[in-house]
């Protein structure tokens, strides 16, 4: 079977600075996996360079992202624009930014239908009309012709997930998809995604910092930090036996119901300094070359 | 904008105009030199200037006179132009059209070079042609419209003699329209002949007023435009598949379209303003160019009818521009 996404030693650099030094990770046909790491770990990167959406000075030095069998780096713009929106979609981290302010919602998911599958503009408005049923929202046919400032930023993510799953995608990418959101929002959106993720038959990359999502939603799991896979695995694996020290560190860092609070133990200073040299040892041996 | 702030703004606009009328009927007074000065013979004797000026009612108290001229104007009598011996009302009546269509086709050829140029420079973001673009914009602004005005008929109308350099139409051609909006009636009316003779008469004086006009559209919308494409809708439009001059054309730009006609429509005051120089240069025979003479004859009903109109037309424009924004901007419509 092919995988859905396969990244082999990816290596991205922003300027001088190294921010993916080799991650290498896959994902199986409706598989959902979450990637965890603190700031600065490289996992909105990697959802980035998935998407083509690095910043301009970014520059991929090695490695392949493979999506069903065809490698995405080697293909041509106008090839992998086909697949992005239809094949590989995006849930955006910032609903409240991430939907253009001048246009309607049901122009936004209209515009979108229309681009992929070639449909009318009726066809496409009835379509969107479903979409946005299919993600709880009431009166689709009002919130369609509304502009993004009227509508909650809950409403908003649900208008983007629906979005992101329009065109029946292989794989989506959430890209923190709950951070901007507040707690109680965040568990119906969470419960959307699950949803919408099995209705539809996508594998999703689910990019977090929040252990808790990564238990309640996802199969498997990879922690990152500076730019390097430092654990991999089944959730219920990781979680219950962590390899990695800093695996250990995260989960005793995580608040949990059945622990008191004094019980939170920071992550040591010294295991991310001994951590981040490791990097700097990796990016002295990429630059002296293989001996 | 909604209706209670579209009356706020028309109720403001009686008491605008009176504030301007005080201060140019004040000033006209206070500076020194005045019509009689200028329309008397060398010689002429105290008691002819004497009775010259009780003739216009200058030697009337200022808030005497203020208070007649008002009074006049308020029943639709701008009183009558001292040097050209025609009614004030009559002859902006008939000059008017003429500032308003030069203004007018300035205006297009501005907006259509500056969105074209901010266009070009966009799509070559980031690239060594970029600079290019940035550096031609800068010289455009840097060279004011009555130079541009000057360098526009040496080469045109001197060097290379392709265009005429005076005059709203050439005199031999019979006009015969029915309103003094000659380019905009002729052009209704199918008569293309005299359109076409017209432009070409205007075209050069409105190049000299939109050169500059332009690189200020281009260089607000390019900036508008660098920063719409780096919002996060914009950049999520790529992950969704659109090509990048898709994304350039209908993501960005109505966003970037909004700041532009804020910024930018206020500037269509300063071009209407650099109508005077411009049309005094080409002797093109609207408003700008009488104020010239009015001001030169110390034409005191002229002066103040022309300042006035000048004051109407920058209110207008400013409120149209309000409301084009507020079509532009949905966040402004129901906030």
């Amino acid at each position: 079977m092919t995988a859905t996404l396969e990244i082999d030693g990816l290596k991205v650099a922003i300027g001088a600075a190294n921010v993916l030094r080799g991650v290498s990770l896959a994902l199986q046909p409706r598989e959902v996996r979450g990637l965890v790491g603190e700031s600065g770990a490289g996992k909105s990167m990697l959802g980035r360079a998935v998407l083509g959406l690095l910043p301009a000075n970014a520059t991929i030095i090695s490695g392949s992202i493979t999506f069903e069998g065809r490698n995405l780096l080697a293909m041509h713009e106008t090839e992998r624009r086909k697949l992005l929106g239809r094949r590989i979609a995006l849930i955006p981290q910032d609903p409240m930014t991430s939907l253009n302010p001048v246009k309607r919602v049901g122009v936004q998911i209209g515009n979108l239908l229309r681009h992929h599958l070639g449909v009318s503009k009726r066809v496409a408005l009835a379509r969107a009309s479903e979409l946005l049923a299919e993600v709880a929202i009431r009166e689709p046919a009002r919130v369609l012709s509304l502009y993004p400032h009227e509508i909650s930023g809950g409403m908003r993510q649900r208008v983007l997930i629906a979005m992101a799953f329009a065109c029946d995608p292989a794989l989506v990418i959430a890209d923190e998809p709950t951070t901007a959101l507040d707690v109680t929002v965040q568990r119906q959106v969470l419960q959307l995604v699950e949803r919408l993720r099995q209705r539809h038959g996508s594998a999703v990359l689910f990019v977090t910092h929040d252990l808790g999502v990564v238990a309640k939603i996802c199969g498997s799991m990879t922690v990152l930090h500076g730019g390097r896979v430092l654990e991999d695995g089944e959730t219920a694996d990781v979680l219950a036996r962590p390899r990695h020290a800093y695996t250990r560190a995260l989960l005793a860092a995580t608040p949990r119901a059945d622990r008191p609070a004094e019980a939170l133990r920071p992550v040591p200073p010294a295991l991310i300094e001994q951590l981040w040299s490791e990097a700097r040892r990796l990016d002295r041996l990429t630059i002296a070359g293989p001996t | 904008m909604r209706w209670g702030e579209i009356i706020r703004r028309l109720v403001l606009v009686p008491p605008t105009l009176f504030g301007v009328a005080v201060i140019v009927f004040v000033l006209l007074r206070v500076v020194p030199g005045d019509p009689i000065a200028m329309m008397i013979p060398p010689g002429a004797s105290e008691a002819d200037i004497a009775r010259l000026r009780a003739l216009y009612g200058l030697d009337q108290p200022i808030l005497q006179q203020f208070s007649t001229w008002l009074g006049q104007v308020a029943s639709g009598d701008f009183g009558k132009s001292i040097s050209v011996h025609q009614g004030v009302l009559e002859l902006l009546l008939e000059r008017l059209p003429a500032t308003i269509e030069l203004a007018l086709l300035a205006t297009l050829i501005a907006v259509v070079l500056g969105v074209l140029t901010a266009l070009a420079g966009i799509l070559l973001r980031g690239r060594r042609a970029e600079w290019a673009v940035d550096g031609g914009i800068g010289v455009l602004l840097a060279i004011p419209d009555f130079l541009w005005a000057l360098i526009l008929l040496l080469v045109f109308g001197v060097l290379l003699p392709w265009l005429p350099i005076s005059g709203r139409v050439d005199p031999q051609i019979d006009v015969h329209l029915h309103s003094n909006f000659y380019l905009l009636e002729s052009l209704l009316t199918g008569r293309f002949a005299i359109a076409f003779a017209l432009l070409h008469h205007m075209i050069l004086p409105a190049l000299a007023l939109a050169l500059p006009f332009a690189a200020l559209v281009a260089r607000i919308l390019k900036a508008s435009l660098t920063e719409a494409e780096d919002q996060d809708y914009a950049q999520i439009a790529r992950a969704r598949g659109y090509s990048r001059p898709d994304i350039l054309l209908h993501e960005v730009l109505p966003n970037a379209l909004i700041p532009t006609v804020a910024l930018g429509g206020v500037q269509v005051t300063l071009l209407l303003g650099g109508t005077v120089l411009v049309e005094r240069i080409f002797s093109y025979e609207g408003i700008g160019n009488m104020a010239i003479d009015a001001v030169i004859n110390r034409d005191f009903p002229l002066i103040q009818g022309l300042v006035l109109t000048f004051a109407v037309l920058f209110i207008a424009l400013n409120l149209a521009i309000d409301l084009i924004v507020t079509v532009l901007d949905p966040r402004l419509r129901h906030g």
